[in-house]
């Protein structure tokens, strides 16, 4: 993170701590969605939230030119993928009953997307919400995830594909039922 | 120009709804959509997947930030629970009573420390009550205890002699640990105060000692080459901070 923060500084050089601190306040919202959409649930979402904004003011003294809104995205992501890696061993919880097939309009619709997004792996998941929810670009993804734009086009292609079968296959199903 | 010839590429319908696609390639790939239905309703459905994805969470953006991400909240908040410099850590117990590092990360990404010291908390609540079966081994069998944890465990594991804090050895038990197994070794003072000692795997690269309370319990964490230790008792600062100085001392005298 130090070694990150000295490169920024070196190449875009300092921003005043109020504006650092301004530009961190302004994400917040949207780091909120993001979260919120990564880890589907409110208080994780936040958590996630609040251990970023810690990370990013305790590296505010270096600081730290630069892109802000990238920066915080890969700390969020970097963050959620160490909670998941530590979550892996920890039974995990499902609602016994989250489908609810008379559920009407857009409140079944939003079910359905958040659950065929929790079917996908994590890097896919991030790299569909950080380009289709977030709007960053290919190059922006690339480096919050520390790989080639190739490998995050191959992902996102891969996320797309998953989620349009996954949310067809449900409408297939309850078709079945009705 | 490019030539229109050129398949459209699955890499070039993706740039194409993300914006990322040359300019003087979008006619070409419109033109394709046109003529390959097949693609265009797979773009379309990607568009349909946005749309979605906006309508689920963009609801967010509205609600009103939470206290706890105040900016000027997080500002003060850091430092109460990141304490102290390595080996003077004994003195460095974090200030300002219940509202510890532990209150504050509870729900979320629990960092090694804790998880090891809320293990060895709940073990320490569930065991201290028992008045038959406190422990498995009990203190008699010191030797055969030490024994039967070390290779159980994979480190040497020594009951430390708690006789000069007037604490009497009970016994100890195997427990499974966040990171295999855990040695726990229980003491018991004379008012019948009990403290326990436990210890797990943990890959934690600091040395310095942390304090915590949560309910009427207090715990000390701190580490050593790998293996993360837990003192738990009842949350009398002072006299948990004498019990983990002796404890500490002993191992550091075995160690070196």
């Amino acid at each position: 993170m130090l070694d990150e923060a000295r490169e920024r500084f070196l190449k875009f050089g300092p921003l005043s701590m109020t504006a650092f601190r301004q530009s961190v306040e302004a994400m917040i919202p949207a780091l909120r969605r993001y979260a919120r959409a990564l880890a589907r649930d409110a208080d994780i979402a936040d958590d996630l939230v609040q251990d970023t904004l810690v990370r990013a003011l305790r590296s505010e003294k270096l600081f730290l030119g630069g892109d802000v809104r990238s920066w915080l995205y890969t700390i969020l992501t970097n963050l959620n993928k160490n909670r998941r890696r530590s979550l892996a061993r920890r039974p995990q919880f499902m609602p016994l009953l989250d489908n609810n097939p008379d559920a009407s309009g857009t409140e079944a619709e939003g079910r359905d997307i958040a659950r065929a997004l929790s079917t996908l792996v994590e890097e896919q998941r991030a790299v569909l919400l950080l380009v289709m929810l977030e709007g960053l670009s290919y190059r922006e993804v690339a480096d919050i995830q520390g790989v080639p734009i190739g490998t995050v086009m191959s992902r996102l292609a891969r996320a797309r594909a998953h989620v349009k079968a996954s949310l067809e296959g449900e409408r297939a199903a309850l078709r079945r039922v009705k | 120009m490019t030539d229109p010839k050129i398949p459209v590429t699955e890499d070039e319908l993706h740039a194409y709804v993300d914006n990322e696609l040359p300019a003087e390639r979008r006619g070409d790939v419109e033109a394709w959509l046109t003529a390959h239905p097949d693609d265009g309703e797979r773009v379309q459905s990607w568009r349909t997947m946005a749309e979605m994805l906006h309508a689920r969470y963009d609801s967010v953006l509205d609600e009103a930030v939470p206290k706890r991400l105040e900016i000027e909240q997080l500002v003060q908040r850091p430092r109460r629970w990141l304490y102290g410099a390595a080996a003077a850590a004994l003195v460095a117990f974090a200030a300002g009573g219940s509202a510890g590092w532990i209150a504050h990360g509870q729900a979320s990404t629990p960092s090694a420390i804790q998880t090891l010291t809320l293990e060895a908390m709940d073990a320490h609540k569930l065991y201290v009550v028992e008045v038959r079966h406190p422990v498995e081994v009990p203190g008699s069998e010191r030797a055969h205890l030490q024994q039967w944890l070390t290779k159980r465990c994979g480190w040497i594991v020594r009951a430390p002699e708690l006789d000069g804090s007037g604490l009497k050895l009970i016994g100890g038990r195997l427990l499974p640990g966040p990171n295999g197994p855990a040695s726990f070794m229980m003491y018991e003072g004379p008012s019948g105060e009990r403290f326990t000692f436990y210890a797990a795997k943990a890959k934690v690269d600091t040395a310095q000692m942390r304090f915590t309370t949560a309910e009427n319990s207090g715990a000390v964490f701190w580490s050593d080459d790998g293996v993360g230790y837990v003192v738990s008792g009842p949350a009398d600062k002072e006299r948990l901070k004498q019990v983990a100085r002796l404890i500490y001392d002993q191992m550091d005298k075995k160690s070196g």
